[in-house]
């Protein structure tokens, strides 16, 4: 098989993945979008190590070892994402990536400024951090 | 020792109990007044060795050079001749007696270690202006006694009119000296060396190329330092000062050094007529308009600062028709019989509370609570108003003699209307004179109203030093008008019939029609109570003049006058008084002319410091913090965007990298 | 002897090299075809606008992704793939949009205004790196006849004879993103005190994002009690495998 193949299609992948990070505004979009290229790396890597222990140069494994330590590592990683996001979502009361500025300057105005859905007038500052009550 | 070494210890020896006084004042303050006093008397009996062994042979000359310069070499220098002996006596003697009546004056005094090392290093910076005979060395001690006046009158420096006077004083008689350096340094360029001789050497030869230009320069530093008009602001305010240094300063002393210095160095002066005319005119217009002034003022002590003054312009006018001995014969005699006016007018000062002679002309019977200072203040008044025998009579004689020289006998390098102006304007200050001085008399000891508070005996320091001085201004003219020719140019002094009767009848009645005036308004004293007193009569008197210069303004409304209707002084004067008063406006005119816009170019300056040049400063920056408030606007604190950013810029630099790795 | 060797080498050489560029064998079309939909559905799975959509997309990818590693005989990777990925990643997924209350149905605002950016972003760099990639591996072909290179035997083997250290740090790594999921989604005592003051009144007035606020007042500990209650993946809930 040429190589191109599996390597075309996982740089499709991957930058699919990075559009998805970019642009998606809840967080477990982002999160989804990262599989997509975490996945799109561990198809690369199988397909460099067929090929590679196919001509005998690696030995090792080594591409299918580290897809395999990539999957548990991402695995992992949405474990511990979703925690995070769940409790982004406790806090705020929202999983929207966009509400996160915290770091904005001048943030201490307390203004969600490029909602479009803003339905959030004057609302008092408390508001921001109170609780989910589920 | 030689005559050398002792003239060389005479400047020393106060300048080292300045020193000593200086370091010590505060550690051991039972040393202050020997230190003091005796360095002092030790510099008047060491002056005194020298001047009998010069005896008016010939000069003392004795060099040594320090360190090259280059160029104009610049030695410590000594050149005593008889003006140099007789003048250093003198500023010894005064500066003794100043010195032991500032122990009584300011005996409670807190600034007294101060005072006392100041006015030794004063002693000793004139001392060696007196001596020195190099024009460079010379001009040290001028400097360092002006600095010494600017802390000596700014001794009461809580009264604002002691700060502002010893400012004044000190900046005007700068304002003389920056054309005086010009011209010591252009005399030195002709004649390659700053050596007295030299230079006098240089001009009988013929080598001064700009003779009048340099006159005229020097001149400017003259009239700062002796008071000459247009120069002569400072003196009246710096009565604003304690009374000894009044009558160290600026009656016997410093005054005295410009007048010594032209007598020093007279050929530069006499080789341009242009600038002998010139001191003509400045020592006629000096001596009529302080005569005037001085018939306005209410302040005892600027009664006697114009005086000084217009003594002063005698002196200079004596030099403007080329007689030095007469000069420096009437510096020597004012200088014990002012000092004297001074020392007693401190006393009157510290016996009524007030220095206002309005205040004085309504206390009864003070000349029964000072009579020390009456009966010594009447004997230099009558010396101050040059009645024969006084010693003021034989040396303003010697003035005006030789002034008629000049006008009617033609010398070669004296110009005769320089004569004829000195003359004219001699006789009219003679007139002004004893009328000033008979209405200070009269206002002072002839008061009739509430009598004068006792507070007591005056220290014996202060008495004692009055008859000490009287003794020169009652006893100096007569003796001296012998001798002196010998010690000075060997021009006779002795005075002439014509001058002395005109000028003896001219002050005769100066003093009747004061006295005439003054039986005139003094009726009006009682129904116009005036006075201002100080607060603490009981206190020394440096404490009580401070508070009468304080109290002189609120309670008359102006330092130097009072709105006395009592006053004769109003009645001599008729319209000119209101001018008189403030000596001819001249201050204002000051203001105007240089205060002024000098005040105004400062606010310019700022004006264009805060809005031109920090314009610039906080544009730059302004600058870096809109900068900083644009890239600040990509603190979105959204993640995508950075993370977006971030990518980009890989990306883009991926691209480079392959574009350049495959086109390398 | 040799000449046939070398004969027997150049025709294998002659045949490897009469192979023209994407002359396609039957598993390049096969390969190609999943590939197709693997970067259809991944394609969908970041544009579709509603969110448990997406998830559903992505498990086809994933496992258009699994596909691929079979035809590439790497099969133990291909079902741990099917296994990990499909099986409890899309599952966890699921779970976090259904606990923060992602909606059902068309989220209009599931894009946010980067997404211009991002497109850009991401054509660049796609159109960057498929270039380079089809530039550097134009002539390198894959020989995928013989044995499977990823069968459980071969991989097992290499792991646990070559991989010992990696493979004992991460199951570390897991123990530790375990301990970190439960701490991080845990409600402490001291938390679930405070909110009466604040979040009550606040809670009527602050739909930020209209479609996930569909709280009810007064049970804060529903979250939690969601959570250790739910009993069928409490260990998904609390941790990663």
């Amino acid at each position: 098989m040429h190589l191109v193949y599996p390597a075309v299609l996982a740089a499709l992948l991957f930058c699919t993945g990075l559009y998805g990070v970019l642009a998606r505004r809840n967080a477990i979009l982002v999160l989804m979008s990262v599989e997509l290229m975490l996945n799109a790396v561990n198809l690369n890597l199988v397909a460099f190590d067929v090929w590679l222990s196919r001509t005998a140069e690696d030995k090792l494994h080594s591409g299918q070892a580290l897809t395999l330590f990539t999957i548990a590592i991402a695995a992992a990683e949405i474990g511990i994402g979703l925690a995070i996001v769940l409790a982004v979502h406790r806090a705020r009361g929202t999983s929207d990536i966009d509400k996160l500025r915290d770091t904005a300057e001048g943030h201490e105005m307390d203004g969600p400024d490029s909602d479009p859905a803003g339905s959030d007038g004057p609302e008092p500052p408390a508001a921001e951090k109170a609780e989910a009550t589920a | 020792m030689t005559t050398t070494t002792l003239a060389v210890l005479v400047p020393l020896l106060p300048f080292l109990g300045a020193a000593a006084g200086l370091l010590l004042g505060r550690t051991a303050p039972g040393f202050v007044r020997p230190l003091a006093v005796l360095p002092t008397l030790a510099a008047l009996a060491l002056a005194a060795i020298v001047a009998v062994r010069q005896g008016g042979h010939a000069a003392i000359d004795s060099a040594t050079e320090l360190t090259p310069t280059g160029s104009v070499p610049v030695e410590l220098a000594l050149h005593i001749d008889g003006f140099a002996a007789l003048v250093a006596v003198l500023v010894g003697f005064v500066a003794t007696c100043v010195q032991i009546y500032s122990t009584g004056y300011l005996r409670d005094d807190p600034r007294y270690p101060s005072y006392a090392a100041l006015v030794s290093l004063f002693t000793s910076a004139m001392l060696l202006v007196v001596y020195s005979g190099d024009l460079i060395v010379l001009l040290v001690g001028w400097e360092v006694m002006g600095i010494c006046s600017y802390f000596l009158v700014g001794h009461y420096w809580e009264t604002p009119e002691a700060r502002a006077a010893s400012m004044k004083a000190f900046l005007v008689t700068k304002l003389g000296d920056v054309p005086f350096l010009i011209g010591l340094f252009a005399l030195a360029t002709d004649a390659g060396s700053f050596r007295i001789t030299t230079v006098l050497g240089t001009v009988a030869s013929g080598g001064l190329h700009h003779p009048t230009l340099i006159a005229l320069l020097l001149l400017a530093g003259v009239a700062g330092k002796s008071a000459q008009f247009p120069l002569h602001t400072w003196l009246p305010d710096a009565m604003a000062g304690p009374t000894p240094v009044s009558a160290l300063i600026h009656a016997a002393t410093m005054v005295a050094a410009g007048v010594y210095f032209v007598a020093r160095l007279l050929p530069v002066f006499e080789a341009s007529s242009a600038a002998m005319i010139v001191l003509a005119v400045m020592a006629a217009v000096t001596m009529a308009g302080s005569g005037l002034a001085a018939l306005a003022q209410d302040d005892i002590k600027r009664v006697l600062a114009y005086s000084t003054i217009g003594q002063l312009g005698y002196m200079t006018g004596a030099l403007a028709v080329g007689d030095r001995g007469a000069a420096v014969f009437h510096l020597l005699s004012h200088g014990a019989f002012k000092a004297l006016l001074f020392l007693a007018a401190g006393v009157i000062i510290h016996a009524s509370g007030t220095n206002s002679l309005a205040a004085m002309s309504r206390m009864g019977n003070l000349r029964a609570r000072v009579p020390d200072a009456f009966w010594t203040m009447t004997v230099a008044l009558l010396a101050l108003a040059a009645i024969p025998p006084f010693s003021g009579f034989f040396s303003k004689e010697s003035v005006l003699g030789a002034a008629e020289h000049a006008a009617t006998e033609h010398t070669s390098h004296i110009p005769g209307a320089a004569g004829w102006i000195v003359l004219v304007a001699g006789l009219l200050t003679a007139l002004l004179t004893a009328a000033y001085a008979t209405r200070l008399w009269l206002l002072a000891f002839h008061g009739k109203g509430v009598e004068a508070p006792d507070h007591g005996r005056q220290p014996v320091a202060m008495n004692a030093v009055l008859w000490v001085l009287a003794v020169p201004s009652l006893a100096l003219g007569g003796l001296a008008y012998r001798v002196l020719p010998d010690w000075f140019d060997g021009r006779d002094l002795t005075p002439t019939l014509t001058t002395s009767v005109l000028g003896t009848g001219v002050a005769l009645v100066g003093g009747i029609v004061t006295y005439g005036a003054w039986r005139q308004t003094t009726a009006l004293a009682t129904r116009a109570p005036l006075g201002a007193v100080a607060a603490h009569p009981e206190g020394d008197a440096g404490l009580v003049e401070a508070e009468a210069i304080a109290s002189h303004t609120p309670a008359y409304g102006d330092v130097a006058s009072a709105p006395d209707p009592a006053d004769p002084g109003r009645l001599l004067l008729g319209p000119l008084h209101r001018h008189a008063a403030t000596g001819f406006h001249l201050d204002a005119v000051y203001g105007a002319l240089f205060v002024r816009p000098v005040l105004a170019a400062a606010s310019l300056v700022r004006f264009l410091d805060r809005e031109v040049v920090d314009t610039y400063v906080q544009g730059a920056g302004t600058l870096p913090r809109l900068l900083g408030a644009a890239v600040r606007r990509a603190q979105t604190g959204n993640l995508q965007t950075y993370v977006s950013a971030l990518l980009a810029g890989t990306v883009v630099l991926t691209v480079a990298v392959l574009l350049v790795a495959t086109g390398a | 002897m040799t000449l046939a060797a070398t004969a027997t080498a150049t025709a294998t050489l002659a045949a490897t090299h009469t192979r023209g560029f994407l002359s396609p064998t039957g598993v390049e079309i096969a390969f190609l075809l999943v590939g197709l939909v693997t970067f259809g559905a991944a394609l969908v799975t970041v544009t579709t606008k509603q969110l448990v959509h997406a998830a559903l997309w992505l498990v086809v990818a994933l496992g258009g992704i699994a596909v691929e590693y079979l035809l590439l005989t790497a099969e133990f990777i291909a079902w741990v793939q099917v296994l990990i990925y499909v099986g409890s990643v899309v599952v966890l997924l699921l779970f976090g949009l259904m606990l923060t209350k992602a909606p059902i149905g068309r989220s209009p605002d599931a894009d946010s205004g980067n997404r211009w950016a991002a497109l850009t972003v991401a054509v660049a760099a796609a159109a960057a790196l498929v270039w380079v990639v089809v530039d550097a591996f134009r002539a390198t072909w894959t020989d995928l006849d013989g044995p499977a290179s990823g069968s459980t035997a071969v991989t097992g083997a290499s792991l646990f004879q070559n991989w010992v250290l990696p493979f004992e740090a991460l199951s570390v790594l897991l123990l530790a993103a375990l301990v970190g999921a439960i701490v991080l989604s845990r409600k402490s005592k001291a938390e679930s005190s405070s909110p009466p003051v604040n979040s009550r009144p606040a809670t009527g007035s602050s739909p930020s994002v209209p479609d996930s606020r569909n709280h009810t007042i007064g049970r804060k500990g529903a979250v939690e009690g969601n959570g250790p209650s739910s009993p069928d993946n409490p260990a998904e809930k609390e941790g990663a495998r």
